[in-house]
């Protein structure tokens, strides 16, 4: 695809704008990207991340997916009660001021983590010491993929052991 | 002073350049992201608050059991050092700018062989850097994460079942994992490649941009390649696909080096052996062609064009001609001009000691 604003270069930067609502698609080559000033992450030139991150979190958001536990009023009116960070100067910095603004903006930052990540919800490293019951969680979920996948292959010992690992954990869980 | 140690030797381990696939990947790096529970993240801490994690990690650093690579470990604070210090160790990719810069209570634990940089009150309470030669993700994670363990035995991380490892900017959560690898693909550049591999690359939630340079192109045509995604996948998932596309771009850099060497050798040796004699004759030499030369030399040295010198003596000039080291070599500031003709002598000194 050739850059739509020199029509001479490939494009190499794809973005989409919404402004009110009105979705516009662009894209660029990195030269006519960096004259209008939209360079990507990383780059010198004042456009950083967390001008693309408050970007993407002035997007129009659809109320039911904004609506935070014990949280009243526009979403802009939230605040995070620990550290005193609104969730209005949360969107212009991009960044949270502690961890119990993740709490405070709750499902409302689902949203930009699906945009970010396409994804909302953790699935790594559990800690150790603090991580408690999540951490044997998931590592029954992962022995009992294991089991299906044992199964289906029709080994059967290995099954059997699997199994077996698999109560013993559930054990420890309800203990 | 023990300091100097990590500002006047140029040479980390990950420039000696003898990791698997060196001849194309310079280096591997994870990185991760972690917050001490019931503090305020670095950006409104206050002063004392900032101090306190210092202080916890301190001690957190004296129990670690991974002692092998922490033991001769040392704890710095950014204001015990100077603005050139600093500087140099940016230039070594061992703290971040904005660690130097702008930092309250900044300090970094460096591991005696600068394999382990762990930076305290950056963007998050702590950055765990791992930095290896060569293709060396795996290990660099392996060890990143066995760092983390340990400090987790004392430390209380802000941790939540949804949304993971809490840290300052969105863009981290979950894994707080950046694992990146540095790539020298001047023969993809030349033939024009890089362009078409780099929306395939951003296609699949990582992102390649040029290390020294300004906007898209990459000085010296060193490249890093990095992951974008930190939630929902997990730590190991993000490292393999991290290296199998890394290991992808190698391949195609490495059938581009044997057409190039086919159909235009003469033209290539022309090239390499020209900035050759510009590296090793020249007076006056900028930073961007003394990155564009090292580069054409490294790859001459890789495809065996070269062998009056080593490829990691390359690596070694591609740090020791920024500005910082330039000026700690000289033991004073430089202006611009003065650094072009010291970066030339420099340069002409390292190549004629391997004569």
């Amino acid at each position: 695809m050739q850059c739509q604003e020199c029509g001479k270069r490939p494009a190499t930067l794809h973005y989409t704008k919404i402004i009110n609502g009105e979705k516009t698609e662009f894209h660029l080559c990195d030269g006519c990207a960096r004259d209008k000033g939209e360079q990507m992450p990383g780059f010198d030139g004042g456009f950083s991340i967390h001008h693309l991150l408050s970007g993407l979190l002035n997007m129009d958001t659809p109320v039911s997916e904004g609506k935070p536990r014990g949280q009243e009023g526009s979403p802009s009116g939230l605040r995070c009660s620990t550290c005193g960070l609104t969730y209005s100067q949360f969107s212009k910095i991009g960044r949270f001021g502690c961890s119990d603004c993740y709490q405070a903006f709750g499902e409302r930052l689902d949203p930009l983590f699906r945009r970010v990540h396409g994804h909302t919800a953790h699935r790594g490293k559990v800690p150790r010491r603090t991580g408690g019951k999540l951490k044997l969680r998931r590592e029954m979920e992962q022995l009992r993929d294991e089991l299906s996948k044992c199964i289906r292959n029709e080994e059967f010992e290995e099954a059997a052991r699997l199994r077996d690992r698999i109560r013993s954990l559930q054990e420890k869980l309800q203990g | 002073m023990s300091l100097r140690r990590f500002t006047e030797h140029a040479l980390s381990e990950w420039m000696r350049g003898e990791g698997p696939q060196s001849d194309i990947v310079i280096s591997s790096r994870v990185r991760i992201a972690r917050n001490l529970s019931g503090l305020p993240f670095p950006m409104l801490a206050t002063s004392s608050q900032s101090a306190e994690v210092v202080r916890k990690v301190e001690e957190a650093l004296r129990q670690n059991p991974v002692d092998l690579v922490i033991r001769e470990a040392e704890l710095i604070r950014m204001d015990d050092l100077s603005d050139l210090e600093k500087r140099v160790l940016v230039e070594k990719h061992l703290i971040s700018p904005h660690l130097a810069e702008e930092s309250r209570h900044g300090a970094v634990i460096l591991s005696k062989n600068e394999a382990v940089s762990i930076m305290i009150n950056e963007e998050d309470h702590l950055r765990i850097q791992c930095l290896f030669p060569g293709l060396q993700t795996d290990q660099a994670w392996r060890l990143a994460d066995e760092l983390d363990n340990g400090f987790e035995n004392t430390l209380s991380y802000a941790f939540s079942e949804k949304s993971g490892y809490l840290t300052s900017c969105p863009t981290n959560v979950g894994t707080g994992i950046r694992a990146s690898v540095m790539v020298h693909l001047p023969a993809l550049a030349m033939t024009q490649q890089m362009n078409r591999l780099f929306p395939a690359i951003t296609q699949v939630g990582l992102a390649v941009r040029g290390i020294y340079g300004e906007g898209s192109e990459a000085l010296g045509n060193l490249y890093q390649v990095s992951n974008q995604v930190t939630l929902g996948q997990a730590e190991q998932e993000i490292i393999d696909k991290l290296q199998s596309v890394v290991r992808q771009m190698i391949e195609h850099e490495k059938n581009a080096r044997e057409r190039l060497m086919e159909t235009m050798r003469t033209q290539l040796e022309d090239r390499v052996h020209r900035s050759f004699g510009v590296l090793a004759h020249a007076r006056i030499i900028s930073s961007k062609e003394a990155m564009e030369r090292l580069s054409d030399v490294r790859l001459g040295v890789d495809l065996g064009l070269l062998s009056s010198v080593s490829a990691n003596v390359m690596n070694e000039l591609m740090v020791k001609t920024q500005p910082g080291f330039l000026q700690q070599h000289a033991r004073m500031r430089l202006d611009s001009d003065e650094r072009d003709m010291r970066r030339a002598a420099l340069i002409r000194e390292h190549i004629h000691k391997q004569d």
